[in-house]
């Protein structure tokens, strides 16, 4: 078995009482005891597992949920990542990935679950984000409700064992596929030419204009590139950006999603920033941001497509623009 | 003009359609009218009806009730029918109890022990009544109306702005706040309609016995005074009322738009009575109409449903304007 470090997920298992008996026993019983607890290690995966969410809420899990409803796309991708996606039953409007999910029944969004569906699907477990509306509801009604919010990188990892202890998939499972998906944002990072580290990045989530700041899940991938984000960590995590200060910052590249085109270029100076000629502005349809900024098991294809695009942008060659 | 003994027989009417609203409304929802006989067997069915259906529209009546007698008080004690429940400050400083619950403890750990387990509705309630009570230090008491309603406007700018700016440096805030601006029935719990029941009771005893303040003072200020009537004590305990049940509702329904206005509105059209009356019918009104509103909010997009403020804004809003132009033709004044 793996052991977890202690920022891991805090799972209490029924058989630590055992280990903490270990100490101050005679040797005669000490055998005894060691039986019985591997005994108990045997029987754990039919037994009742606690999980500690977000909100450092126990909540225990009986058996293996054959039931779910996921309100956060993050944690229905995570679901279908630890090949779960069979027992999904409701998915939150915005859960779009993978197709399989496309023909669940649809319980409203995050602001506004429908509590009634929710409850008529009778899941016996519910993943939620931590700001969900009406998680308070649901459980009052009776449900198993997780609120999990992954928002940055550690979190992801937290989140993802969490998940996997409460639909009891067996950890081994679980660790293997994250290392998976580890190793695919390590090929992501070290894909990147040494010209392309060079760079200096801005990030922007949504078009008011909102940037991805170092502290960001964004941001952290960025920071695992070894680029520079002109955005550090103390604006918080999506601070609002002034344009000017932008312009100013002279990014080498800028990252967007495909609703801030339009609105860049009406920006003043911005059609003048290096970083908006040619491969250097970089703008991901809905589908692609869906990967970049969704913490989950597609987190090493969101950083390969930040990659490709710092490796376009470096081997741009300027075409007398000014600095 | 003194047709008072009409007036129990009109209380009849917004009292019977909003407990057949009520009754209507456990029929109403995602999962169709089927699950109301249903639930005598089955045990999802029963808990749909019985614990997400009933306190909901349950909650959504007691709710436009509060707003309803808020509205009806507040035009009744600032002689001034453009005023609203909301007017004190209550609203925006809802909204900003929301925001700074949600900024300093929004997902994190100690979401759920902070301010004593109260969560978002008792956030939501003590900044309603913090921005009532600010109003009132600003407004140097409730002795002057006019300098209680530029401080009621003053409080409520400046604590929206503060709330923007909160918004603005925690943008993850926005999401849920615009989801408790929206106003909602969907998340009120049996408990919830218990709390606003006690303050409906609450409010409607206290208002009922400084109704006749309230009658004097439609007669003018000065007037009022030489009639005798306790101004300065009444004024108090009112402006308690308005913020207890603005408080009460905004924190349970979110911020549900014009039925605080309507109501009283309405009632007026209908029936010309004292204000110990006015009061009572405004809440039933108010009650029956967000119940009303609540249930088309549900059964408009089936099985989707409409945030009630929205609707409520969009008809309050219709009916309003329609009485102006109507009022305007015909001449008369209301």
């Amino acid at each position: 078995m793996v052991e977890f470090p202690t920022s891991g997920p805090r799972v209490i298992y029924p058989s630590t009482a055992w280990i903490r008996a270990f100490a101050g026993m005679t040797p005669s019983s000490f055998w005894g005891v060691l039986v019985c607890f591997f005994l108990s290690a045997f029987f754990q995966s039919a037994q009742a597992i606690t999980v500690i969410d977000d909100r450092q809420q126990k909540v225990q899990i009986d058996q293996a949920p054959q039931r779910i409803v996921s309100l956060l796309p993050s944690l229905t991708e995570t679901v279908c990542a630890l090949k779960q996606c069979h027992k999904l039953v409701g998915l939150d409007r915005y859960s779009n990935w993978p197709d399989a999910v496309k023909t669940v029944q649809r319980v409203g969004g995050g602001l506004d679950p429908n509590i009634e569906s929710i409850v008529a699907l009778k899941p016996d477990l519910v993943l939620a984000a931590g700001s969900t509306r009406g998680a308070d509801r649901l459980q009052a009604l009776g449900l198993n409700v997780l609120r999990l919010e992954p928002r940055n990188h550690a979190d992801a990892q937290r989140v993802w064992r969490t998940v996997a202890q409460a639909l009891h998939v067996p950890s081994a499972d679980s660790d293997r596929v994250w290392q998976g998906i580890q190793a695919g944002v390590q090929a992501a990072v070290q894909s990147l030419s040494p010209a392309a580290r060079q760079q200096r990045v801005y990030f922007e989530v949504s078009p008011a204009p909102y940037g991805a700041s170092e502290s960001s899940f964004l941001g952290e991938t960025l920071t695992r590139m070894g680029v520079t984000n002109i955005l550090p960590a103390s604006m918080g995590p999506f601070p609002q950006v002034n344009p000017e200060w932008v312009v100013q910052a002279r990014p080498d590249v800028i990252i967007a999603g495909d609703s801030s085109r339009a609105s860049m270029l009406q920006r003043p100076g911005w059609s003048r920033l290096r970083a908006m000629q040619g491969q250097r502005l970089c703008v991901f349809k809905q589908d692609e941001s869906d990967m970049l900024v969704r913490a989950g098991p597609r987190m090493a294809e969101g950083a390969q497509l930040m990659a490709d695009c710092l490796n376009r942008a470096a081997a741009q060659v300027d075409t007398g623009v000014q600095r | 003009m003194n047709t008072q003994p009409h007036a129990p027989r009109w209380a009849l009417l917004p009292l019977t359609v909003g407990l057949a609203v009520v009754v209507l409304g456990t029929a109403a929802g995602s999962q169709g009218w089927q699950a109301w006989w249903l639930s005598g067997a089955d045990a999802v069915s029963r808990q749909i009806v019985w614990d997400i259906r009933l306190p909901r529209s349950l909650g959504a009546w007691l709710g436009g009730a509060l707003l309803g007698l808020g509205g009806a008080v507040a035009q009744g004690l600032f002689r001034n029918p453009l005023a609203d429940p909301y007017l004190l400050g209550s609203a925006s400083g809802a909204s900003l109890g929301v925001g700074v619950y949600l900024s300093l403890w929004g997902g994190s750990a100690w979401a759920m022990s902070g301010w004593l387990g109260l969560g978002l509705t008792g956030a939501a309630f003590v900044g309603a009544v913090l921005a009532v009570a600010l109003t009132l230090l600003l407004a140097r008491g409730v002795q002057q109306t006019l300098r209680l309603l530029l401080a009621g406007v003053v409080v409520g700018v400046v604590l929206g702005a503060v709330t923007s700016l909160i918004s603005l440096l925690q943008p993850q805030v926005l999401q849920a706040m615009q989801g408790f601006m929206l106003g909602s029935t969907a998340f009120v719990s049996w408990s919830a309609c218990a709390t606003m029941a006690v303050v409906l009771a609450l409010c409607l005893a206290l208002s009922w016995v400084f109704a006749r303040v309230l009658d004097a003072l439609s007669l003018g200020e000065a007037t009022a005074q030489s009639l005798g009537v306790p101004l300065p004590l009444a004024r108090m305990v009112l402006v308690g009322v308005i913020s207890l049940a603005t408080g009460a509702a905004v924190a349970h329904i979110g911020l549900v738009a014009f039925v605080g206005l309507a109501a009283p509105h309405l009632v007026r059209s209908l029936v010309r009575c004292t204000h110990a009356w006015r009061l009572l019918l405004s809440a039933l009104m108010g009650g029956a109409l967000l119940a009303l509103a609540d249930v088309m909010a549900r059964v408009m997009l089936a099985p989707q449903e409409l945030p009630v403020g929205v609707l409520t804004a969009v008809l309050g809003g219709g009916y309003l304007l329609w009485r102006v132009y109507r009022d305007a033709d015909t001449g008369v004044r209301s």
